[in-house]
This record gives structure tokens, sequence and C-alpha cells, in this order.
């Protein structure tokens, strides 16, 4: 276990000057920022808004661009960058040289680029809580955030999305710990993503067994879901918003994660270090 | 093979052998690596010097044979083992996006290392000032320099080093050697260099092993190998020299050598020394000198393995 912490905490020393890690900030304050700046200036628009349908319209955006394209994109992103400071620096030979497991060592490097994953969502989600809460004390009369709470809820789809990315973040991050180069995982994750899309456009049944399509399918089974909740809600009444965190897709993932990463410590024990 | 002087054995290895794909670059490597020297392990590029080091160190893995380092076999026992070994292979591996003292800390992290031991690591291989510059800037040698302090910072007993003065200057090999000697003397510390160049090795090594197209051709200490090379008169004349071996051949004597103005005889005795100068003189030659040299290592190194590539 010491030598799976010292080697966490050597992955985010080697890490804080890259844009690997900064990517992870910048990436969700950068996005967030740039919608909370368009909702200020275009809050009379939405003037009449409730506000929990204001709050839905507000996070949508992020969701909108997040399960095809952000989410996966980052992921093969953060995991070809995780690995690629080792290949770059020629440092395999030094890391299993040292007198710390092949475990400690792989572990580490697989849960960092988890937590950096991690740690992106997080920021999407509490500088979507935070600026939505933030406009609605600058702009009261228009911006209505303040009406209703979707922290719990949001909560929730960004803990489904974080378990849904798994699966892809296993496959992504054996492909770059084996692979030096950047194209390899970079044009199979791409097929990954195409197989999702198509795979989605013409209703495959079986589409939950991508593991790319699990980010989308958590936000268009939620999108579904919520249209019903808010349709069949009781006139007057404020519809509660909750989700169903272990769904079929979120276990598939998590299954693709767990074997996968055994099977790339199996090849790391295993391979040579030329 | 080694000398009687020997405490211990600090890298043992019996019939080592590996293949990559269909051609085998270690066959039989068995290697004995005493306590507290300085080990050349000597060969031509490409002889299987870096593959050996890295079976040492567990990188790779071996057909077949054993190795064991401080008396422990290295699979079983490789944690224990790696914390005793401090090593640098082939070119530093060096991140280049962080300073060469971060590279250090980075290091020291991992290993639990007090910062103070970077410092200490940065004045030793000359660093200091450019200590928080980075490591990708640096030039070969500051590159090689830092590798070394990254070999030495946890102060391991056994150095594995694989050509550790590639690319450095007159200057800098010399540092590096004195340094290296001094762990040796003063801290009693075991060095395992490998080096193409016997002339850089034969100023620091108390044994030597050379190895060429992955099989070992000697190993035993530097003066084991200086009496395999044979002693021969050298003798600079003025005149045809050709004419001269051959009046000399005549006699009995083999003639090892002729150069421009130089005959160079087996050594057998003194006295055969001044029967040659006697003859020489009688033949009308003028002898400048005749002197009994021993064949330099450089020779030797290239004798030995060009024998085997024969």
């Amino acid at each position: 276990m010491k030598g799976f912490i010292l080697s966490f905490k050597s992955e985010f020393y080697k890490s804080r000057k890259t844009f690997g890690f900064w990517g992870a900030i910048v990436l969700p304050v950068a996005i967030v920022g740039l919608i909370a700046i368009l909702t200020f200036f275009q809050s009379s628009k939405v003037a009449h808004t409730p506000g929990m349908m204001l709050w839905l319209g507000y996070v949508g955006i992020v969701s909108g661009f997040m399960g095809n394209l952000l989410l996966p994109f980052y992921i093969i992103f953060i995991a070809y960058s995780v690995n690629n400071i080792e290949h770059k620096a020629d440092t395999w030979k030094t890391l299993f040289t040292l007198p710390i497991s092949k475990w400690s060592v792989y572990a580490a490097k697989y849960f960092y680029a988890m937590f950096l994953v991690f740690l992106c969502l997080f920021l999407f989600y509490a500088l979507l809580i935070g600026t939505g809460d933030l406009l609605g004390m600058l702009k009261p009369s228009e911006l209505h955030f303040s009406d209703y709470n979707i922290a719990a809820y949001l909560g929730e789809i960004y803990l489904k999305l974080f378990l849904a990315s798994l699966g892809i973040l296993s496959i992504q991050f054996l492909m770059s710990l084996v692979w030096a180069d950047f194209l390899k995982p970079m044009g199979i994750g791409l097929l990954g993503i195409i197989a999702e899309i198509v795979a989605n456009v013409s209703k495959w049944e079986y589409v939950y067994l991508i593991p790319y399509a699990h980010p989308f399918l958590v936000l268009t089974n939620l999108r579904e879901a919520t249209r019903s909740t808010i349709t069949g809600k009781t006139p007057g009444a404020m519809p509660s918003l909750s989700i169903d965190i272990i769904t079929r897709e979120v276990w598939v993932s998590l299954v693709f994660a767990v074997v996968i990463f055994f099977i790339g410590f199996f090849i790391v024990q295993k391979k040579s270090v030329k | 093979m080694l000398g009687n002087k020997r405490k211990s054995v600090v890298i043992q290895t019996d019939g080592l052998s590996f293949t990559f794909g269909n051609q085998q670059v270690v066959k039989s490597v068995s290697l004995r690596v005493p306590a507290g020297s300085i080990f050349g392990f000597l060969g031509p590029n490409g002889a299987g010097k870096t593959t050996t080091i890295k079976l040492l160190l567990n990188l790779l893995h071996a057909d077949s044979g054993s190795i064991h380092i401080f008396g422990q076999e290295i699979k079983a026992n490789r944690i224990a083992v790696l914390g005793q070994i401090g090593s640098l292979i082939e070119q530093p591996a060096i991140y280049a996006h962080m300073t060469g003292r971060e590279n250090l800390r980075n290091r020291a992290l991992l290993l639990q290392i007090p910062h103070s031991r970077v410092e200490e690591m940065l004045a030793l291989v000359q660093l200091k000032a450019a200590a928080d510059k980075k490591a990708g800037r640096y030039s070969l040698g500051m590159k090689q320099r830092l590798g070394i302090a990254l070999a030495l910072l946890s102060d391991p007993q056994l150095l594995i080093l694989d050509e550790p003065t590639n690319g450095l200057d007159p200057n800098g090999i010399i540092e590096i050697r004195q340094l290296l000697m001094r762990l040796v003397k003063e801290h009693g510390k075991t060095v395992f260099i490998s080096s193409h160049l016997l002339g850089e090795i034969d100023k620091m090594a108390t044994h030597v092993g050379i190895i060429n197209n992955g099989e070992m051709l000697f190993q035993g200490s530097l003066e084991e190998l200086e009496a395999m090379s044979k002693p021969l008169v050298q003798i600079e004349i003025e005149g045809n020299p050709a004419e001269a071996a051959a009046a000399i051949t005549s006699k009995g004597f083999t003639v090892a050598d002729v150069e421009q103005d130089t005959l160079f005889v087996d050594y057998l005795s003194k006295a055969q020394m001044g029967e040659i100068n006697t003859l020489l003189n009688q033949k009308g030659y003028v002898v400048y000198s005749i002197t009994k040299v021993q064949k330099d290592l450089e020779n030797l190194f290239l004798a030995i393995t060009q024998k085997a590539n024969a």
C-alpha cells in the first residue's frame, strides 16, 4: 500500500506541470465559464423561465456534447497523457528498477488517470452549481436559479457519468500503456466512438455493450426519464428529480473496467522492458 | 579465475541466456562480480552488454540460467535486491519537462529520501547552478551527470552503470572516474560498469569481463588480464626493418610485428635481447633502443574480441 501511495504522489508530482493535469481544470473552467458569461448577457431571454427548467437548460448545455464528444475524447487524452510521460522520457525501465512492486506502479498510474477524470467531472459539477447560484445572485429578477436546488440530482448524474466512463478509460489506458505513439490509441478510440454513434443512430439493441457508448447512453436515458417526470407531474407541484445510478450500461462499464485493469496488470507483469 | 582476495560475490550469474526473436544475444553468461570491486564489463557495441544489465535488473526475463545478487535470487527477491541497487541504463531516463532538482525530488519521494540528500547529489555531480533549469534543456553531459545522481540518490551498495561516460567531456569523465573510485575505496560500494572503450575502464577497474556476440571471453582481475599479454622486445633501428627482421628470424627468434623503423620480437630472456642487439650491430644496423614491452590492454582487448570473431 505504501508503494501505491508513494507512486500516486509521484504521478501528481510528475504531471502537475503538464497539460494532462491542467486539462482537467482548464476544460471545465473554460466551458462552464463561457456558458455562465453567455447566460449572464442573455438573461432577458430566459427571464420568465421557472427555476427548475432554468437549471435543466443551464446544465443541459454541457450534457449536449459531453456524452458523444467531450468525455470520450478527454478520456482518450488523459489515458495517453499519463502513460506518455514515461514513454517520452524513456522511464519505464527506471520505474521498474525501483524497489516498488510492479503492481503499485501500475495501479497508481491507473488510479491517477481515474482521479483526473473524476476531478474534471467534479469541477464541471461544482462549477455548474457555483456559477448558477452566482448568476441567480447577480440577476435575481431575471435568473431564478435560487427557486430550485438541483445539486443532489446533478451530483447523481455526474457520479453516474464517471462510473460509465471507466470502461473507456480502462481500454484507452491499456492501449496507451502498451503503445508509445498517440495514433494507435487515438485511432482505435475514434473508431470506438464512431461505432457507438452508428449503433445509437441505428438503435442497435445491444449498444450498451460498447463501452464508448456508455456516457452517451447515461445522458440520453436521463433526458427521456426527466422529460417523462416533468410531463407526468401533478399540476402546480414541483417534480422531484432522481436517477438510478447503477443501470445496465454502468454495470457493463464497471465489468469492462475491472477485467481490463487486471489484463493490463498481467501484461505489465510479463512484459519485458526493452 | 578471480583473485584469492575475493571476500564475497555481489553479482553471480550462471548459464544466463537470452534470445531476442531468433537471435541469441546472451549465451550462457556466468558472471562473478566480487564485493568492493569496480567491474568493467567490456565489449563492442551490440555485444550484449545492455541486455545482460537488463537481465540483472529483472527488466528482461532470461530464457535460462540464474541470477543471484547479494546472494539472493533476483526473481524471488526482486524488491529487496533492487533496494540495494542504483542503476543507469543506456541514455539517462529523465523527465524533460521537470528541472534537474525536480527529477531528483521525484525519485526521493518514491524512495522516501530526505530533500537534503537531493542537494548533496546536485553538489556532487556539479549541477547546483543548473538545478532549476528544465532537464530537457541540459546538454548530454549534464543529463548523464543527472542520471548518475539519480543512481546514487539512495546510497546503494551496488551501482550498475551502462556506459555512464557517454557524452561527457574529458573533465567529466575524470570526475566520474574519481567519484566511482572514491565510492568503492571509502564507502565499500561495488560498481558494475559497462563500456565499449577499454581505455576508459582500465584506469579504474579492479576486475574486467569481456563479452562479444553474447559470450564471455574473459573474466578476472586486471592483473590476470595483463598477465595474458605476452611481453615483446621493441627494437628501434636505422635501416631496412624488413631485412633486419629476416636476420632476426634466421637466428630462430619470432618477429611479431614490423613497423616503419621498429621491430617487435617475442620476448624470451635478457640474454636473447643482448643477442639480438649484437646481431643487428654486426649487420651494420644502428640500434637506437631495445626494450622489453607489454602489449597494451587496448590491443589485447582487440586481439581477444577479434579472435572470437574469426
